[in-house]
């Protein structure tokens, strides 16, 4: 074992004392919003686990995850999908991306919110508004990471591959791809964390199923116990997946380099 | 006509062709009036609503609330992403939450804010704050991480002291992602205090905009997403136009 590798596994030690000492800061400070806020307000941590894990026990709540489970793979694969499509051909003709691209910031930074009442004017209740709202708060990252991950291709491995004379579907494929895969990555994450958002979202005003309709029906019905619950098991999946993705992309950046 | 200027007229014209488009589409009915005023009608209206000043107090009530959440967003998450920056350990913990910031719904908590400090602006104060501060901390570690080593080591030949090597060197070099931090951070103290606003509030642009929705006045509803829209877009103009210029003057 390299001396490197060996220190890097005791640091992961450290990482993962340090990462419980700042999960027991949160739940502190849930407790003391607690003891602050009282009943109305939040559900105690422990009493919160509780009654989540029976949740999670009931048929009834799994409906809803599934409806929002799948809400959110349609949007996701529409974002990818589209976002990398784009990114690579705004990426590829440099007037276009360049024309582009400070719209597409712009479009990134309004407050799609505000967006929702026409979303459902055009889609209606239900999935399709749902999705169309996750792909419009996904889609924009992913394709601005694609584009700027194409432009910023050292043009080196493009002249290498004239030289070699590759066909156009041939740089693409073994030039292209594996030199802009790693940012992509890092677009699909910031995506993933968007359209999962714009799900949720979506759900919150829009339907009659799935967590976020379950959080905002206990907001309404101060049901406090249910919406602490939901948030909490939303937030927990939302950190497990993004600390996955995360990895991937670590492992991508440090294999290109 | 230089590269520049031929970018510049192509996407102006791209956004004026949109317009038109979506003017043309709406006058001739492809797409219902239930569902898309033209945008003329929805300027119109905006003019109107200005000129009679009934959402005066709206905006000013949302502009407030914003403007204070901004400041606070990028003064402490700068102060965050600093410490964070020094105290490597702390930072290999808290990074997986940073990554997954913004997969949390914050204005989830905007009911538990209320019962905290009661129904006035300083929920979405605290909602349009915790939104935006993380993007400043991200932005600043990354400013941070890119100093390059050179500019630290011959600040330290020049033997500066810690505040002016600071000043002179690090922030500098560190600004291009300051920046982008900054417009972030605009943005999500928007995104963050309107839809608190949409949720439960009675004030602000985002209830306006809910409650024209809510009592079918589609006029109302579209002249206030325009004026949304035209607003953030103008701010973000506007400081991009600030950051080219220092980029500019740093260049030479």
């Amino acid at each position: 074992m390299s001396p490197r590798a060996a220190s890097s596994t005791a640091g992961a030690d450290t990482r993962r004392f340090d990462m419980l000492v700042l999960l027991a800061l949160a739940v502190a400070v849930w407790q003391g919003l607690y003891e602050y806020a009282g009943e109305v307000a939040i559900t105690p941590p422990l009493a919160t686990v509780r009654y989540a894990a029976e949740l999670l026990g009931t048929a009834g709540f799994w409906d809803h995850v599934a409806e929002t489970v799948k809400a959110f793979v349609y949007a996701l694969v529409i974002s990818a999908a589209l976002g990398v499509a784009v990114g690579m051909v705004l990426g590829l003709r440099r007037f276009a991306g360049d024309v582009a691209e400070p719209i597409l910031v712009a479009l990134y930074t309004i407050p799609k919110v505000t967006l929702y009442p026409v979303m459902l004017l055009i889609f209606g209740l239900g999935l399709s508004a749902k999705v169309a709202f996750g792909v419009i708060h996904g889609v924009i990252p992913v394709i601005l990471f694609t584009l700027n991950a194409v432009k910023n291709v050292n043009p080196v491995y493009l002249r290498t591959a004239r030289v070699l004379r590759l066909g156009q579907w041939r740089t693409a494929t073994t030039v292209l791809a594996p030199a802009v895969t790693p940012e992509i990555i890092t677009g699909l994450r910031v995506g993933f964390s968007l359209t999962m958002l714009g799900v949720l979202i979506g759900e919150m005003f829009a339907s009659q199923r799935g967590l976020g309709f379950l959080i905002i029906n206990g907001i309404n019905s101060h049901n406090v116990r249910l919406t602490t619950a939901v948030i909490l098991v939303v937030i927990v999946f939302a950190i497990a997946a993004n600390t996955l993705l995360l990895a991937l992309d670590h492992r991508l950046h440090r294999g290109a380099r | 006509m230089s590269r520049a200027a031929r970018i510049a007229w192509w996407r102006a014209g791209v956004i004026v062709g949109a317009v038109l488009l979506l003017e043309l589409l709406c006058r001739a009915e492809i797409i219902s009036r239930l569902v898309l005023l033209p945008p003329s009608e929805m300027a119109a209206t905006l003019w109107e609503l200005l000129l009679a000043g009934e959402v005066n107090q709206h905006m000013a009530q949302t502009f407030s609330t914003v403007a204070i959440a901004f400041a606070l967003a990028v003064v402490i998450g700068f102060l965050v992403g600093a410490a964070i920056h020094r105290l490597p350990r702390i930072r290999r913990a808290v990074d997986p939450l940073l990554a997954s910031y913004y997969s949390i719904p914050f204005f989830v908590f905007y009911p538990l804010l209320i019962a905290l400090f009661g129904l006035n602006t300083v929920p979405l104060i605290v909602i349009g704050f915790v939104f935006a501060m993380a993007a400043m901390v991200i932005a600043t570690l990354n400013g941070l991480d890119r100093v390059p080593r050179v500019l630290l080591k011959t600040a330290k030949i020049h033997r500066l002291g810690r505040v002016r090597s600071v000043l002179l060197v690090t922030l500098p070099a560190a600004a291009p992602y300051l920046f982008t931090g900054l417009k972030l951070a605009l943005a999500y103290s928007f995104i963050g205090i309107i839809a608190g606003e949409f949720i439960l509030s009675g004030g602000g642009l985002g209830y306006s905009i809910a409650y024209a929705y809510e009592s079918f006045d589609n006029r109302t509803m579209y002249a206030l997403m325009l004026f949304v829209l035209l607003i953030v877009t103008v701010m973000n103009m506007a400081l991009h136009l600030w950051e080219q210029r220092l980029l500019k003057r740093r260049s030479r």
